[in-house]
This record gives C-alpha cells, sequence and structure tokens, in this order.
C-alpha cells in the first residue's frame, strides 16, 4: 500500500470565495516507510501540500489517498502525527502533560497516555529529568523534542514535519537530524518531511521532492539512495553527498 | 533599577517604614498646617471612631459588601457566558461588538439614576450597577482572550480531532485565563465603586451612604472611616482574585 498517492492534485487557499491555485497536477506516489524530504523557496506550496494531506486544507482538485483513505478518515483514525516549525506545546502544560495531549482528546486513546509511556517517550526523546518543566523554562531544541514526543505518542504510521528544525541552531538541528532517523528506522513510519535547507533534505531524505515558486511547480524528484547505505545511513561530509547538495542548489536557482 | 536586589528585611521594612512615615507626618504636622478637623483628621481621631463606633461601622459595611460581591459575581459571570458567544459566533460580533463598546464607554455616574428608577431602592439596583461596571471590561478582554489562540495551536487541535467541546477546554479557556483574571483584579475594585454610587443615589445604609451623611454633617472621622473600610473591601476582593490566579494560571 501507499503511504501518500495523489493524481493531478491542485492545492491551494479558498480566499473571499475565489481559489487562489499554489500547486497543481501534483502527482507522487509515496511507499509506506519512505522518508520523503520536500525541499522548496517559500511560496512554493511545500506547507500548503503538507497541511492537504494532514486533512487542515480542502485539496482545490485532483485526487489524494493516504494510507488507503481519504485525509479525513485517517486523520480521525489518528493515524498522523504533525509537527510544526513552532513547537506550538500549550504554555500551561508541562512537558508531560504536553505530550499526553493527544491521548486527552478526540477520543478512544485515553490508555495511551499511561505513565510508563509518556516516561519512555521522555527518555526516547533526550528529555529525561524535565518532566514536569513548563514550556517557557525550556530551550528550543527541547521545545521541538517535545513536539515530536507528543507527535509520537498515537504511534502514528505518518509523521508530517513542517520545517521542525528550521529555527534551531545547526549543531542542534544536525543531532535532531539523526535522532529523527534513528526513531525513523526502528519504527517504520513514513515520514514527509518539508524543509528550506538543502542540506537537510539531502541527509536525511530518501528521496528529495524539489518545489519551486512563482507558479508552484515540482522541479525534480531526486533518489538519493544511490549515495546512502541501505538503511539510509551516511556521512554528512561525503563528497558524494556534498556533489548532489550543489547540484541541488543549481537546480533550485535555476528554478527561481 | 540599579541592578543590585535590596536584602530581604529590606524590601519589607521599606513599605512599613513609608505608611509610618506618612502616618506619622499626617498626625503631628497636621495641627500646625491650619487645615481646619471637619476636613481632616488625624489618624489617631479616625482610630477613635473604628474603637467607638465599630458596631455602626460594621452595620454600614455588610450591604456594601454583599452588593459588590453580588455585583462582582454575576457581572463577572455573565460577561464571561456573552464572551464565549462572541467568541464563537462572527455575526453576533459584528452585530453587538460596536454596541458593546459604546455602553463601555457609558459613565456609570450618568447611568446609575436610570437604574435605580427602575429598580427602586433596595440592593438589588446597587448590585446592578456593581454587576454593570465589571461587565463590559470583562467582556472585551475575555473575547479577546477566548479568540488568542495562534492559528498553530488550532491546526494542532484539529490534527488530534479534537472536538468544539475539548479545543474549547483544552486550549481557548485556558488561554483566555491571564486575560480573565487582569479583568478580574480590575473588577475587584469597581465593583465596590458601582456598589457605593448606587448607594449615593438612592440609600439610608451602606458605605455609600454613610459617606454622604459624614460629609453633610462635617464628621469627619466617619467619613475617613468609611473611606478606608471601602477601600479594605476592594483590597480583600483584589488579594482574592490574585490568589486565585496564582493557583490557576501557571503560565504568562
Amino acid at each position: 500500500m501507499l503511504a501518500v498517492e495523489t493524481k493531478g492534485l491542485t492545492i491551494g487557499y479558498r480566499a473571499a470565495g475565489r481559489d487562489i491555485t499554489v500547486l497543481s497536477d501534483v502527482d507522487l506516489s509515496v511507499p509506506e516507510g519512505e522518508f520523503l524530504t520536500i525541499l522548496g523557496p517559500s511560496g512554493c506550496g511545500k506547507s500548503t501540500l503538507l497541511r492537504v494531506v494532514a486533512d487542515l486544507l480542502p485539496p482545490l482538485g485532483g485526487e489524494i489517498s493516504v494510507l488507503g483513505a481519504s485525509p479525513a478518515d485517517v486523520r480521525k483514525r489518528r493515524q498522523t502525527g504533525f509537527v510544526f516549525q513552532e513547537s506550538t506545546l500549550l504554555p500551561w502544560r508541562n512537558v508531560a502533560e504536553n505530550i499526553a495531549l493527544p491521548a486527552k482528546v478526540g477520543g478512544k486513546l485515553k490508555t495511551l497516555a499511561s505513565p510508563d509511556r509518556i516516561e519512555a517517550l521522555i527518555d526516547l526523546m533526550g528529555l529525561t529529568g524535565l518532566a514536569q518543566r513548563l514550556p517557557s523554562h525550556l530551550s528550543g531544541g527541547q521545545r521541538q523534542r517535545v513536539a515530536i514526543a507528543r507527535a509520537l505518542l498515537t504511534e502514528p504510521k505518518l509523521l508530517l514535519m513542517d520545517e521542525p528544525f528550521g529555527a534551531l541552531d545547526e549543531i542542534t538541528r544536525d543531532r535532531l537530524n539523526d535522532e529523527l532517523l534513528d526513531i525513523w528506522r526502528r519504527t517504520g513510519m513514513t515520514v514527509l518531511f518539508v524543509t528550506h535547507s538543502i542540506q537537510e533534505a539531502v541527509y536525511l531524505g530518501q528521496r528529495v521532492m524539489m518545489l519551486a515558486a512563482n507558479p508552484g511547480r515540482i522541479v525534480a524528484v531526486t533518489d538519493t539512495r544511490p549515495l546512502k547505505s541501505p538503511d539510509n545511513r551516511c556521512n554528512r561530509d561525503a563528497p558524494d553527498l556534498i556533489t548532489e547538495m550543489a547540484r541541488q542548489r543549481a537546480m533550485l536557482e535555476q528554478a527561481s | 533599577m540599579n541592578g543590585t536586589s535590596l536584602p530581604t528585611w529590606l524590601q519589607i521594612a521599606l513599605p512599613v517604614f513609608g505608611v509610618f512615615s506618612i502616618l506619622l507626618a499626617w498626625q503631628f504636622l497636621l495641627p500646625f498646617s491650619g487645615v481646619p478637623e471637619y476636613v481632616a483628621p488625624t489618624p489617631t481621631q479616625i482610630f477613635e471612631v473604628f474603637r467607638t463606633q465599630m458596631p455602626m461601622l460594621w452595620s454600614n459595611f455588610k450591604p456594601t459588601f454583599v452588593e459588590a460581591i453580588a455585583g462582582f459575581f454575576f457581572g463577572n459571570l455573565a460577561a464571561f457566558l456573552s464572551a464565549v458567544v462572541f467568541a464563537y459566533s462572527r455575526i453576533v460580533r459584528l452585530a453587538y461588538f460596536p454596541v458593546v463598546l459604546f455602553f463601555n464607554t457609558i459613565p456609570i455616574l450618568a447611568l446609575s439614576p436610570i437604574i435605580i428608577l427602575i429598580f427602586g431602592l433596595g440592593m438589588l439596583p446597587k448590585i446592578i450597577i456593581a454587576a454593570f461596571i465589571c461587565f463590559f471590561p470583562t467582556l472585551v478582554n475575555m473575547i479577546r482572550g477566548l479568540m488568542s489562540a495562534t492559528p498553530n495551536e488550532e491546526e494542532l487541535l484539529r490534527v488530534l480531532s479534537a472536538t468544539p467541546w475539548e479545543t474549547f477546554w483544552r486550549l481557548r479557556f485556558p488561554r483566555s485565563l491571564p486575560m480573565l483574571f487582569a479583568s478580574l483584579r480590575i473588577s475587584s475594585a469597581t465593583a465596590v465603586i458601582g456598589a457605593i454610587v448606587g448607594e449615593w443615589i438612592g440609600s439610608d445604609k451602606g458605605l455609600g451612604a454613610l459617606i454622604i451623611q459624614a460629609t453633610l454633617n462635617y464628621q469627619s472621622g466617619k467619613l475617613y472611616a468609611a473611606i478606608m473600610m471601602s477601600s479594605l473591601l476592594s483590597i480583600s476582593l483584589f488579594l482574592l482574585a490574585s490568589s486565585v490566579e496564582r493557583l490557576v494560571v501557571r503560565y504568562r
């Protein structure tokens, strides 16, 4: 089964009764278990695409199926996790309570928030000892770790990440990239990862989908697996990887 | 604001010193200033009123206390419930928010006689005036508070398939609490003002009535005692609101 499949998908916004198309004719097939990065400048529609998959926005046209069903059904079945660029932690809930939030709403998941499970997620994300902290007393990197732990609570089959590390310093970002890859390897979930960083896109993605803006369009979908080990491992400084990043940059510049 | 913080004992001692220095100056310098006693009594004269006429002061304190508390409670409760309607209905907001802003600008002194005319001379009109004065600031603040969740927070709750009820209690209501308590703290003073203004216009008991009588009879000791009791009432309501806030609001 495909995790995400679109045919002639048109996405955008409906404003004042008129459709504003951001991206059209998207044909995309993401096999289950794949790590796909979506790369592009601001305004290219990469976040919009993610929102359509998450059922936060209706598509303007075309077809989309997620895990063999409609985005709305998948959302109601709680099979997607979403991580925003701003961690979007509720400031009045501490770390443990924020991670438990998905089990407190939407019904039928109350058992997921057992103290053991919350603690396991806290340890998994390297937040040991911070369970009682309020978000205002966490660093940017720690906040994003909490946001990821929260998204993992429902054991999603599909993790959607909208520039989750865009506001972090480079060292923290690199570390979180590696931790994310570890979790992905262990869980086998599908990840759609939106970023504007070429480095991050090439390092993380098994495939990199590049979008351009004005008008929004898909420029290329690059398979980076030949550059990496079978379990998607690679050295950040490997010459092949650097060459690929340069190639992506050239493509992006040509397209804009 | 010079960076170094004072030792704890000084932080406590200085305000106490400040209050006592003014009381002492008032007590000992006033007699030399030529201000007549019916305009300004000395602190000991006010204390004497408290000592000798406590039952009379207390019997006037009680109705004002009840009116202010009841007005505070019902005014803010009505504001909270209306704010929910306003926050959830764009049509109600568009139609009635200008009306709210208009009512908010009416001076309570201008409106009180009408309320007394309609509801008579009992405690009810005073409660209504106190409630009215609390209602609009809380309504305006609470509408803003309930609508202050960020788009990302709304999206988060939607991804989690939260029901509207859950979104209200998990997101919108806790988001509004800092603004709610900000207006409750303001209300704690204005509710007392409302009750006293109501008593000025039509009552023979309560702190407001006492203030008017004492002024007309040149009983400055009684007048100042009544003023101090009014302020005591405001302060206790304020402290109540802030201590509940400290228990409930975990962030700023």
